[in-house]
């Protein structure tokens, strides 16, 4: 085996059928999706090219800017949740009775597609009938907002949905990580008198921070391009109050049949979750280092 | 290791494969439907293949799929030595395919296109060929209109909609409420229901174009039927003092709680539902929906008992009349422009409109867009009252949003949502209105 994995050919032959599908179905997409953000294009008829001109037309774009704004928001809020995924996690890894249960509970809306999911929230949302509103009602609100269809709580509304949608995928992953801490050193922190919660921050937190910053970037780069539960559960709406990106993006090229300026947009996601990674990267590593 | 090699061949095969497969134009999907020969001497027949594209697959609307069956085969008889072969999507993918294969150039000969701002972009580009010396009187006026660019049409409509109020008889009956026939009887209906806790309206607001018809309506019946499509076509402005009037009375109803609580948040379909559980008494739509009030097995025929409908009402001084209805046909036939059998082609859609147009009413529930005799007709009572009424039809206002171009329509759908929720005055919503259309004109 050693011997085959030496000859540069065979490595390079194992390599490319990953390489090669990865390429046409990533890759290739991204670059032409850069260059059709060039073109004044409605998808059917022939191409204008217009040089950047729908690059300098985003930058004065208030849905662009407002519908970023949203993804950032997301990206904070998921970034936020990350310290409760961590936390349940905790109490999870610890020896709690019934802790088996609650991780399968955790995983099973990782199991549910998307829609699925959407779906479920609407019927909690929905004003008059819903599960939320008729639990407000019952405890005495007369007028509990109406969720999705306000431009001040749809947002919330619909990151809470995001937030439930992605416990499992996190707890799991944190899960994993905490179980790999090898039981000496809690034994040892136990001994030398920590408490619970210190062994936690002190002890266990440090020892995964690095699971944690891949959690970061992957809750980051997740809410940038976020698409499913808003696109089923408000469209974007009401009146762009819960556009983001990645719905914009579909408006622009499948609704308004502007390719050319839905694919500048899609670079300008690709451009923006990259920059964030390497961003993230800078502040963590500098860190480690100090 | 030559195991190892073998293997690595063998997943790159499957590769290469899947790529090629990927490649290939899907033309196996035909559904072969087997070719009904009946002539003898069709040996001296050139033996030429029609292609139509259609989106009514056998499992998800049966009886479409029946018709169309049946009027190829009709056609394939009478016309010996051509042979149509269907290639069938269902919606989504259906428009997906159409949008790839004309870039390709590899449209079908017969093909199915929505009309309005969709069917533009096929027009401009010359895909789809003029099919006006194939229009004849028994279209309903207006209808081929959503089908024509710059005065040509490109398709054929096959069916229509309009858009009554359905109304529970039950729950007006129960508060000494009729069918309004003013707009100041339909404002007298919401106050005593809405005094009695009853939503008055349901509306799934979250999919704007059930709103929009709402104040198409409006305008028509304040400003007569042409104020709004010539704002929309630029003979006019949005800016009318009826179109402005429209808004201010559509926004009156939200304020009087004419609609049901939270209807920007709500799909039509979660809207429905609150008129089939009779937690709200009107509800706005289109025809397509009559075999819920009527045929349907999903619904308790006790239920299908109360529900009755009205036409829009008329406002008081304003010029439109009761006859005149929103709606539009939804898809239509359209020959494409590089179509080497455009003649066939061409009498293939005209046989499909005819024999469409006779049995799409009383085998699949679907109004044709062209006039029908109901004689004879084994119909429920509903069928029989819109089709009359349509018979009756004074004038057809084509949805707005399908009226108006595509960036257009984006802001009439949002402004619709911001009107109703209170975001933007009737002013600033013409004057949203007039920018936008504006714009698309330069």
């Amino acid at each position: 085996m050693d011997k085959v994995m030496s000859n540069k050919w065979v490595i390079f032959l194992y390599l490319l059928p990953a390489t090669l599908m990865i390429g046409v179905l990533v890759y290739i997409p991204i670059a032409v999706s850069g260059y059709f953000g060039l073109f004044d294009w409605d998808g059917v008829g022939a191409m204008n090219f217009i040089g950047l001109q729908n690059y300098t037309e985003l930058l004065t774009d208030s849905t662009f800017w407002f519908s970023a704004r949203n993804s950032f928001y997301l990206a904070l809020f998921s970034t936020l949740a990350l310290v409760v995924y961590l936390g349940v996690a905790l109490v999870l890894s610890s020896k709690v009775k019934g802790r088996e249960l609650f991780r399968k509970i955790y995983l099973i809306p990782m199991l549910l597609s998307s829609v699925a999911i959407a779906q479920l929230w609407i019927r909690v949302y929905d004003p008059n009938n819903g599960f939320l509103n008729t639990f407000l009602r019952n405890i005495g609100f007369d007028n509990p907002p109406a969720w999705l269809a306000e431009r001040d709580t749809v947002l919330f509304a619909i990151f809470v949905a995001i937030v439930w949608q992605f416990a499992g995928f996190y707890i799991i992953i944190y899960t994993a990580a905490l179980k790999g801490i090898s039981e000496e050193l809690v034994e040892a922190a136990e001994i030398d008198g920590a408490s619970p919660l210190q062994i936690a921050t002190r002890i266990k937190v440090p020892l995964i921070s690095g699971v944690i910053k891949t959690t970061v970037v992957l809750a980051i780069v997740g809410s940038l391009k976020y698409f499913d539960l808003i696109w089923v559960m408000t469209g974007g709406g009401p009146n762009g109050a819960s556009e983001v990106l990645a719905s914009y993006m579909y408006k622009e090229a499948f609704n308004r049949n502007n390719f050319g300026y839905g694919s500048a947009i899609g670079f300008a996601l690709l451009i923006l979750a990259l920059l964030t990674t390497v961003v993230i990267q800078k502040i963590t590593k500098s860190k480690e280092s100090q | 290791m030559t195991k190892k090699h073998g293997f690595l061949l063998f997943v790159m095969a499957i590769l290469m494969a899947t790529l090629v497969a990927c490649g290939g134009n899907g033309d196996e999907d035909a559904n072969g439907d087997d070719t009904a020969d009946t002539n003898g001497d069709d040996e001296e027949v050139e033996e030429r293949v029609l292609e139509l594209s259609h989106l009514w697959p056998e499992g998800s609307s049966p009886q479409h799929h029946e018709i169309v069956s049946g009027i190829i085969e009709e056609f394939e008889a009478d016309n010996p030595g051509i042979t149509i072969e269907t290639d069938i999507y269902g919606n989504e993918q259906y428009r997906e395919n159409l949008s790839v294969i004309s870039a390709a150039n590899e449209l079908p000969d017969v093909g199915m296109t929505w009309g309005g701002g969709f069917i533009e972009p096929y027009a401009e580009g010359e895909m789809f060929t003029p099919l006006d010396d194939l229009v004849t009187d028994d279209f309903v006026p207006g209808t081929v209109d959503a089908f024509a660019v710059d005065g040509q049409t490109y398709a054929l409509p096959l069916e229509l909609n309009i858009a009554p109020v359905y109304y529970n008889t039950e729950m007006f009956e129960d508060h000494g409420l009729e069918a309004p026939e003013t707009l100041d009887d339909l404002k007298h209906i919401v106050e005593t229901l809405v005094d009695n806790d009853i939503t008055p309206a349901t509306l799934g607001n979250r999919e704007p174009w059930t709103g929009s018809m709402w104040y198409m309506y409006l305008a028509d019946r304040i400003g007569g039927p042409d104020v709004l499509t010539e704002a929309i076509n630029r003979e006019g402005s949005f800016e009318h003092d009826a179109l402005i009037e429209a808004a201010a009375e559509l926004q009156e109803l939200t304020d009087m709680d004419a609609f049901i609580n939270g209807f920007n948040g709500l799909g039509n379909d979660e809207a429905k539902g609150y008129f089939i559980n009779e937690q709200a008494a009107m509800y706005m739509m289109g025809t397509w929906d009559l075999p819920e009030w009527t045929t349907s097995e999903d619904n308790p025929q006790e239920f299908k008992d109360k529900i009755d409908y009205f036409k829009f009402p008329t406002v008081d001084g304003g010029d439109g009349d009761i006859d005149s209805f929103v709606g539009g046909p939804g898809v239509g036939l359209y020959v494409s422009e590089d179509s080497d059998m455009q003649e066939e082609a061409k009498a293939f859609v005209s046989h499909f409109v005819q024999r469409w147009g006779e049995l799409s009413v009383e085998e699949a529930g679907v109004i044709p867009a062209t006039a029908v005799d109901t004689d004879g007709m084994d119909l429920p009572d509903m069928y029989i009252d819109v089709l009359n009424d349509l018979n009756e039809a004074t004038n057809l206002t084509l949805y707005a949003d399908v009226q108006m171009g595509q960036d257009t329509e984006d802001v009439h759908l949002d402004m619709i949502q911001a009107l109703m929720a209170g975001e933007v005055t009737p002013e600033e919503f013409a004057e949203n209105h007039e920018e936008a259309l504006a714009q698309e004109e330069d």
